[in-house]
């Protein structure tokens, strides 16, 4: 082929307009979805992320039952599945994750069933798996609103956050309140998981907000840069993996989240200070055997 | 015109206005109760004022923790009143009056923060909203590093340094925070001998500057060095007052009951003649408090003495 046809071929996906537009929507969800990353990872709350994305189900079909913006239904039940945790944690001595999973698999539970039980409403598959190919123009305004709201709080608040997430102590101290804090982390969470819903579907979100965080942390040491390197990976991998989904016809959430694992694999290996090369480099130094 | 108090030279030949109001804690009959319904401290009553060094001694689970807790506002008294240089605990907070250096093990060492990030925490309070760094703050934590000598270590993730290393980072929060209520909690815990004494120094010159420090400890060998102050705790106050009068024998048998590993070395044990003194080694396994002397009249050896055989 010559490299005019190449060329053609590969700017082929951008002559169409669900194209473009999958391209971008999920630039933007991964970005945000990054940035929220990096909290929830060094606070071990990785899997109140898979249990927001799996707890938004019932709301959704809800939200497509009755005629209501998916986002306000899922949103919804995001926050009931978040405030059901903190609540039966509270109230009972079993440990986190025990509560934590038993409320989201119950929540996914009764998402499935809504769907069965009124089967033309909704496509249980668009909830479960995403389908930002086919996302619709009220779809991607939502996406939008949640997107900009979420970059400006958290561009706004993040080093609250992030002492909040440090050391909850010193923000008190300084005269933060961590309880609310913590409360609109979730708020935030849930909504981008919403978000996310589209781009990746329920059952990979956790990836979206675990994976650039987790490849972010191991190619620095400092907060600020480990956000921006996050949100880079999310909204790149998001990007190339909607792209490319053009060309192997494959499901895009699953080409998005192989994309950031491959990322954080190489992060993995050859992180400049913690990965694993770094790592036998720095023990054949201290241990002195030349190599 | 009146409503300007603050006029210089309305204070022409009075003293100068005190920036910070006078260090002190005055916690008066509290009794804090947990949602569970234990019931952590009942009727404590005790105050303490600037220029002083505090030690707070009790048991595991004797309330300590719940006691600095209340002083920093994340639980309320059920009953009774907490106030920090004559104000409410939120407002004293919100004054950034109050500093804090944790103990180590509520630190997570992994979070992705440089020495420099950590010492501008203490800054927050000081800042806007954005938490938008000025000269101001720069130069207070330049300052801070460089009163603890950790400014050579700016660039550094705080896991990377040694226990003695990171208690003086998170002291360095303190000072950069400019708070005259200064609470630790287990500032020796992991710490070298050498830091050791570099620590009680910094406390030492910040008592002189006014400061109210407030440490909770279980380093009964230390205290005499270090605390003019001692209060013995264990649900409430068992014992409280200046050093050499309350830090007792009787008064932390009292404050332990059986918890405290005690030796008693007398008699034939010490003495080929008939000496009738006695050394006397109290120890909940940390540097160990050694009294010396005739029975009942035993004084205090002072850590130094100790350090020398190890």
């Amino acid at each position: 082929m010559s490299p005019d046809g190449w060329l053609t071929l590969l700017l082929e996906p951008f002559s169409y307009g669900y194209m473009s537009k999958a391209i971008w929507v999920s630039a933007l969800v991964g970005a945000v979805c990054g940035f929220l990353s990096c909290y929830l990872i060094l606070k071990g709350w990785a899997l109140m992320g898979d249990a927001l994305a799996h707890s938004v189900v019932p709301g959704v079909a809800l939200a497509y039952m009755l005629a209501l913006p998916y986002a306000l239904g899922a949103f919804t039940s995001g926050i009931l599945a978040a405030l059901a945790i903190s609540l039966v944690r509270r109230i009972t001595l079993l440990r986190e994750d025990a509560v934590i999973g038993l409320v989201f698999t119950s929540m996914f539970a009764a998402g499935l069933l809504i769907v069965s039980i009124n089967p033309t409403s909704v496509n249980v598959q668009s909830i479960v798996l995403g389908n930002v190919l086919a996302i619709s123009d009220e779809d991607v305004v939502q996406v939008i609103i949640i997107a900009a709201v979420s970059l400006l709080i958290l561009g706004l608040r993040w080093k609250d956050l992030m002492l909040t997430f440090f050391d909850e102590s010193q923000a008190r101290i300084v005269g933060l309140n961590p309880q609310r804090l913590r409360i609109l982390f979730f708020v935030l969470l849930s909504a981008c998981t919403v978000a996310a819903l589209q781009t990746v579907g329920a059952v990979l979100v956790i990836a979206m907000v675990v994976t650039p965080g987790a490849t972010a942390y191991l190619l620095t040491d400092r907060f600020s840069r480990m956000i921006w390197l996050a949100m880079v990976i999310g909204a790149a991998t998001s990007a190339v993996g909607a792209y490319l989904s053009f060309f192997v016809d494959g499901a895009t959430g699953g080409l998005i989240v192989v994309l950031q694992t491959l990322v954080f694999l190489g992060a993995f290996v050859f992180a400049p200070k913690h990965g694993r090369l770094a790592a036998r480099r720095a023990s054949r130094v201290t241990s002195g055997a030349p190599a | 015109m009146t409503a300007s108090p603050s006029a210089g030279w309305l204070a022409f030949g009075r003293p100068a206005p005190v920036a910070h109001p006078a260090a002190t804690i005055d916690v008066a009959g509290i009794t804090v109760t947990y949602a569970n319904g234990v019931m952590a401290i009942k009727d404590a009553s005790f105050a303490l004022g600037s220029s002083t060094i505090c030690a707070l001694v009790g048991v595991n689970g004797s309330g300590k923790s719940t006691l600095f807790k209340t002083l920093m506002g994340f639980l309320t008294p059920a009953t009774g009143s907490v106030t920090i240089s004559g104000l409410a605990v939120a407002d004293a907070l919100k004054r950034g009056i109050v500093a804090y250096v944790p103990q180590s093990e509520d630190v997570d060492w992994n979070f992705p923060v440089l020495v420099e990030d950590v010492v501008m925490m203490g800054r927050y309070g000081h800042m806007n909203a954005l938490r938008l760094a000025s000269a101001a703050d720069g130069l207070a934590v330049d300052q801070a590093l460089e009163r603890v000598g950790m400014a050579g270590f700016r660039k550094r993730q705080i896991g990377e340094l040694s226990g003695g290393q990171k208690k003086r980072v998170f002291l360095a929060r303190a000072l950069a925070q400019g708070g005259s209520v200064i609470l630790l909690d287990e500032p020796f815990t992991g710490v070298d001998v050498k830091t050791e004494a570099a620590i009680i120094e910094l406390l030492h010159s910040l008592r002189r500057e006014g400061c109210l420090i407030f440490v909770s400890t279980h380093n009964l060998g230390s205290i005499p060095a270090f605390c003019d102050h001692v209060i013995l705790f264990n649900r409430t106050v068992i014992a409280a007052g200046p050093t050499q009068a309350t830090f007792t024998e009787a008064n932390l048998a009292r404050a332990f009951g059986g918890v405290l590993r005690h030796v008693r070395l007398g008699g034939a044990d010490l003495h080929d003649d008939a000496d009738g003194r006695s050394i006397t080694v109290l120890t909940d396994d940390e540097r160990p408090l050694v009294l010396y002397g005739e029975q009942d009249r035993e004084t205090m050896v002072p850590p130094g003495k100790t350090e020398q055989g190890a």
